[in-house]
């Protein structure tokens, strides 16, 4: 059950970050030539894999309780955030994530900025892709290393972004415009409750508390969570609701 | 000086966000969960209520915000 809930965090987490990163070098590449685009992409995924390889031996050495205390508290503060962002865009307080504007804006802004050449690369389309990969990557990059290591299997959850990775490269391809049809706002609050879901975990076993049935609490936390989320969106529903007509 | 600055205003978006008080329940409520279980409690229960509270109160204060914006 752990493994199969890791490899799913683990894709659904990526999948949203490799959408966002694809909608950024498909803006560079349209825009400022796939040469720069591409190798900006090339370049950020090398940084990441360093990143990755580094950070992730190193964390196993770490004794487990402390690296599930810190782990925890990191992702949950990490995913209360997302959690936080989804049952706002589902209550209508915020707008919804939208992958075919934020293109169409970095389309724009792309277009005016000037052009000038480094190492025979647009360096804009460099930069714009780099960066955008980078970012996006190091969320995949913190989630790989912490779902891995308090897991005790940064390779399962590695499998896991590979997977989504692959994914969304092969339909970016097909495609070749952002996947505005990927239900990006609803995988979003998947993640979200999966973060604190594990972040309630492993959290609280670092601090010395002990689940009944061990991980078999996990999925009770979950429901818990998701019980908890969806009781939020009703809520605030009714509050908007009540608001607009006051 | 200014990297140094971006880095860690980068770190601090990254993890705590918009709403630094959510973040800061999390770490109290993770204090009195290790309290509650070096005192011998039995403490697993503790943690899902306080981050239920922390949640209510971060979108409460987010919803308020929202509902007196012209």
């Amino acid at each position: 059950m752990t493994a199969g809930f890791l490899v799913a965090s683990a894709f659904l987490a990526s999948a949203v970050e490799f959408v966002e990163a694809l909608t950024i070098v498909l803006a560079a590449g349209i825009t400022r030539g796939w040469r720069s685009a591409l190798t900006g992409l090339a370049a950020a995924t090398v940084a990441l894999a360093v990143i990755v390889a580094a950070l992730g031996p190193a964390l196993t050495l770490v004794p487990l309780s402390a690296l599930r205390l810190v782990v925890g508290a990191l992702l949950l503060a990490f995913g209360l955030q997302w959690l936080r962002k989804a049952i706002l865009r589902a209550s209508g307080y915020k707008a919804l994530h939208d992958e075919e504007t934020i293109f169409a804006e970095e389309l724009a802004e792309a277009r005016t900025a000037q052009s000038e050449l480094r190492a025979g690369l647009d360096w804009y389309g460099f930069t714009l892709a780099f960066k955008g990969v980078l970012l996006e990557g190091l969320e995949v990059a913190f989630i790989v290393i912490t779902f891995g290591s308090t897991q005790g299997n940064v390779g399962l959850a590695a499998v896991g972004a590979g997977g989504a990775l692959v994914l969304v490269v092969l339909v970016g391809v097909f495609v070749r415009a952002p996947l505005a049809r990927v239900p990006e706002n609803t995988m979003k609050f998947a993640v979200g409750v999966m973060l604190t879901t594990f972040g309630i975990f492993w959290s609280a076993e670092g601090a010395g508390a002990h689940w009944p049935g061990n991980d078999a609490s996990l999925p009770v936390v979950l429901a818990f969570v998701v019980a908890l989320s969806v009781s939020a969106v009703a809520t605030l529903r009714r509050r908007r609701l009540s608001a607009a007509i006051a | 000086m200014s990297r140094v600055r971006a880095f860690g205003r980068f770190w601090w978006n990254f993890i705590v966000g918009d709403d630094w008080r959510a973040a800061l329940g999390v770490i109290m409520a993770i204090g009195a969960t290790a309290a509650l279980a070096a005192g011998g409690v039995a403490a697993w229960w503790f943690l899902p209520l306080a981050v239920a509270v922390v949640l209510a109160l971060s979108l409460h204060r987010e919803a308020r915000s929202a509902d007196t914006r012209p």
